[in-house]
């Protein structure tokens, strides 16, 4: 089997008296979807912090590529191709659309023309087309999690963390983006998303992990991890399974 | 090219001046004006590109101004050699303030704190070590010539700090251009974002503070060589560091012009209010504290913040439906 | 050979004065506890409360210790006003434009006075102004010892308001989440004037206090906030007991460096400390949460 492109090995996270990430094993491969999703405060977030070194992990490896690279800053995880994008919006406020992705491509190209254009590229490729010279904070929250996304690709990543990009679109806009995530995971990039909406990572994910207080708590296909029982359970809460079987009739 | 056209047209202006001024007192306030410009324009740099606003840049002005003056007096330097020197000196400061304070990761009121404490502790040092003359300060030998960077003409010492705020407007320019500045903005609008995106925040400020700190001192070398003297008050004293961020913030920060449009404002207004009222102590420094509140409350953005949104909120009307249209 | 005894009377006039400065650092700590700026024009408003103290004796004949029951009140609404209508309004909801208003203020209030009093140095003249009580080994004067004893009184009655009135826990829920408070029908804006208005009521006491044995000048209060900032930071910013704690041990530092040292150097000495507190644990030596 080849190596993943990324592996996360036993990483831990404590927040005080918190253990917010608790010896969480996952990997994703090249080209394609992996969806991490997870009740509220499971620690997905948390977890991408940690990946992508804006948190140390209490214990614990990351791997990317084969290499050790747990505990870098964060710029230097990011040349090395790892992007992320945040669950809470952050946008160059003042800048315009182009000057916000501009500053991803600015990554891997120093001449400002070519990162000016790169961001114009990438900013119509993900539906931004119109609305380049807007100022950021003027967008709508479809307008904001499509600048993050934007960025992170124009920073030419090998691995994409998407934190619930999904979340707050409306049906059609998550219709509009999601073949652009899909298509991302063509061209080689393996992506990470973490996603409330079940449907769509669902649809989405080649494979799936579930998070729950802080642990793995199931792996697999799609279709295996709706079917588990304990998956259930921590969503819908205690004895939900039980319940869903009994009205189900199986 | 066509981005420097507008410094070009402007320091053109500003050069010919001299030309029909003759005023020894005019062309001091230009000097003046133009010295608090090039200060303003370092702090604009950090504070108005970076968003880190120092509340000290009297460490730079003082630094700038003193190594000038002290290895000229005391080592019989040349006064050009001690120029480029005091600049460096600024520098180095500021590569120390800088990395001290953002290798802790000090932000808001603790970086204005830190910055504030630093150009403190060296106007104390500077009032009782013998090297910087202690409480007496130094006073240059007077020695007129272009070797020693004294000028019998006033209009000469006004073109020196006009090339001098030229090249500083240029710098300003050029970092709106690259990919530094790019970076540089990023920071100060979202830290967390940028380093996401590969920008390494600390690498960014502390080289925005080196040159911040560069420009700052090199207000304060010619500080020394016009005035031919430099005491602990003056070099390291609080004035300086309010001067160097009242004329951005006034002018605008992160603008190129910002700077020099302040300092014409700020020091118009203290001139003014002289002439009205006569020399009376304070006056001035009053009228600038509330130009700065003034300014903050009512525009934000400067006064080139102000005139470009004057300039859109006067646009016809129907050009901006359809602009607006074209943006959904 | 140094007698332990000049020692400790070198400590106990540190005590003396580390509770004034205890007391000015307390309005600052209490301001950034809240409203999370360093307020800049604190030391500006200390010089204006030195003044007003000097006038209430000299215009009034006001002792500085009555003084004190009109000038905390006075001083209140001075700050409450400041807050919620200069530079509330002001600073847009950021952070660094409050700041510069802060320093706006300060550069404002500060030259006020000096156009108004020029820069000469004014003193009140008490008839009790060197009574001194005498310890054995050495003499403290009784109206240092007054203030020492008022500042632990202030500390007392800030802690009550506090935890015993309604205003004082509105804005200990400020403190502690702004837009929880908010949501839960607080009105900040009052909040952070009330804040503003108490940190400056201290600088109004802290001033009272001192002018018997100290000065009013346009800048007499610089000397005490560069200190309070130290002493803020030492103790945590935010942090009412770090900042007692934090003013007596400054106090101690300041007595004993500027016998060891000279005056000038002692005060090195005290920006020294604030640095590398500021970098190495900008959290404070008492600071609790990050
Ligand atoms: N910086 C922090 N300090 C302390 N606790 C934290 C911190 N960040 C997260 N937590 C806690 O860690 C737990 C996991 O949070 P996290 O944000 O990772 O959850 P999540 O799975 O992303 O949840 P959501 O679906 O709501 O985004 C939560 O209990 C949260 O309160
Ligand atoms: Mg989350």
């Amino acid at each position: 089997m080849v190596e993943p492109l990324l592996r996360v090995e036993g990483v831990s996270r404590r927040f005080g008296g918190l253990l917010a990430v608790n010896a969480v094993s996952l990997s994703a491969p090249a080209a394609s979807i992996t969806a991490l999703i997870g009740p509220n405060g499971a620690g997905k977030t948390t977890l991408f912090s940690v990946i992508s070194g804006f948190l140390k992990p209490s214990a614990g490896h990351v791997r990317y590529d084969g290499m050790d690279v747990t505990g870098e800053p964060p710029h230097r995880l990011a040349r090395r191709g790892i992007a992320r994008t945040f669950q809470i919006v952050q946008p160059f406020a003042g800048l315009t659309v182009r000057h916000n992705i501009a500053v991803g491509a600015h990554l891997r190209h120093r001449a400002r023309d070519v990162a000016l254009q790169m961001a114009e590229q990438v900013g119509r490729e993900v539906g931004l087309g119109e609305l380049l010279d807007r100022p950021a904070h003027t967008l709508t929250v479809a307008g904001r999690k499509r600048l993050e996304l934007a960025r992170a690709l124009a920073t030419e990543p090998k691995v994409l963390l998407l934190d619930e990009v999904l979340a707050g679109l409306n049906p059609s806009e998550i219709r509009a983006i999601v073949p652009a995530i899909r298509a991302l995971a063509t061209r080689g990039i393996a992506i990470v998303m973490i996603e409330h909406m079940m449907q769509a990572a669902m649809s989405l994910a080649d494979r799936v992990f579930v998070l729950a207080e802080g642990r793995i708590i199931a792996e697999g296909s799609p279709a295996e991890v709706v079917a588990d029982p304990e998956v259930v359970e921590a969503y819908l809460g205690h004895g939900a399974a039980a319940r869903m079987r009994a009205a189900y009739g199986h | 090219m066509k981005a420097f056209v507008p410094i070009a047209v402007v320091v053109a202006m500003l050069a010919t001046v001299p030309a029909f001024l003759h005023s020894n007192v005019v062309l001091n306030f230009l000097v003046v004006t133009l010295m608090i410009a090039l200060a303003g324009q370092g702090w604009n740099i950090l504070g108005g590109y970076g968003g880190q606003y120092s509340f000290g840049h009297a460490a730079f002005f003082g630094t700038g101004a003193y190594v000038t003056a002290i290895l000229q007096m005391r080592y019989g330097v040349n006064a050009w050699l001690g120029f480029a020197a005091g600049i460096a000196a600024g520098a180095v400061i500021g590569a120390i303030v800088g990395g001290l304070a953002f290798r802790a990761g000090l932000r808001s009121s603790y970086f204005a704190l830190v910055t504030l404490a630093f150009a403190e502790v060296l106007r104390i040092l500077a009032s009782v070590a013998p090297i910087t003359g202690a409480g007496v300060g130094i006073l240059l030998k007077l020695d007129l010539g272009t070797r020693s960077f004294q000028f019998q003409s006033r209009a000469i010492f006004y073109l020196v700090i006009l090339a001098l705020v030229a090249v500083a407007l240029v710098i300003a320019r050029l970092l709106e251009r690259s990919r530094f500045g790019a970076w540089l903005i990023a920071v100060r609008e979202n830290e967390d974002a940028a380093m996401a995106l590969g920008v390494d925040a600390f690498a960014v400020k502390l080289g925005a503070m080196i040159i911040s700190a560069a420009i700052t001192a090199a207000a304060g070398c010619f500080y020394v060589q016009y005035f031919l003297f430099i005491d602990a008050g003056i070099g390291y004293g609080s004035w300086i560091s309010i001067e160097a961020l009242l004329t951005p913030i006034i002018g605008g920060t992160g603008t190129v012009f910002g700077a020099l449009l302040g300092a014409l404002v700020v020091k118009s207004l203290g001139e003014g209010a002289k002439l009205i009222t006569g020399d009376i102590p304070g006056l001035d420094l009053m009228i600038y504290g509330a130009v700065l509140i003034l300014v903050i409350r009512f525009a934000p953005r400067g006064l080139v913040g102000a005139v470009t949104d004057a300039y859109d909120y006067l646009r016809p009307a129907a050009q901006k439906r359809a602009v607006e249209a074209a943006h959904g | 050979m140094l007698s332990p005894l000049i020692l400790l009377s070198a400590v106990i006039n540190g005590l003396m004065t580390g509770a004034v400065y205890a007391l000015v650092a307390l309005g600052l700590t209490l301001i950034y506890g809240v409203l999370h700026i360093i307020n800049f024009a604190h030391g500006a408003l200390l010089s204006a409360a030195l003044f007003a103290a000097f006038l209430a004796w000299q215009k009034l004949g006001l002792d500085p210790y009555i003084a004190a029951f009109a000038l905390a009140p006075l001083f209140f609404a001075l700050g409450y006003a400041l807050q919620r209508f200069v530079i509330g309004p002001a600073s847009h909801a950021d952070d660094r434009n409050m700041l510069l208003v802060t320093l706006g203020l300060a550069v404002l209030i500060e030259n006020g006075l000096l156009y108004e009093f020029h820069a000469d140095t004014r003193t009140v003249e008490l008839a009790y102004g060197f009574k001194s009580i005498d310890l054995g080994f050495t003499f403290v004067a009784v109206s240092r010892l007054i203030s020492f004893v008022a500042v632990f009184a202030v500390a007392l009655v800030l802690w009550l308001i506090m935890t015993l009135t309604d205003t004082g826990k509105a804005i200990r829920a400020v403190a502690r989440e702004k837009l929880g408070a908010e949501l839960s029908g607080i009105e900040v804006a009052h909040i952070y004037a009330v804040t503003f208005g108490l940190g400056t009521a201290c600088v109004a006491i802290a001033a009272c206090l001192l002018i018997p044995n100290y000065y009013a000048n346009p800048s007499a209060g610089n000397a005490f906030v560069l200190i309070a900032f130290t002493i803020v930071v030492l103790g945590g910013m935010g942090s009412v007991p770090g900042a007692l704690i934090g003013g007596l041990v400054i106090g101690v530092v300041e007595s004993l460096g500027g016998f060891f040292f000279g005056e000038s150097l002692g005060q090195v000495g005290i920006f020294l400390i604030f640095i590398v507190v500021l970098l190495v644990r900008p959290r404070g030596l008492f600071g609790a949460s990050a």
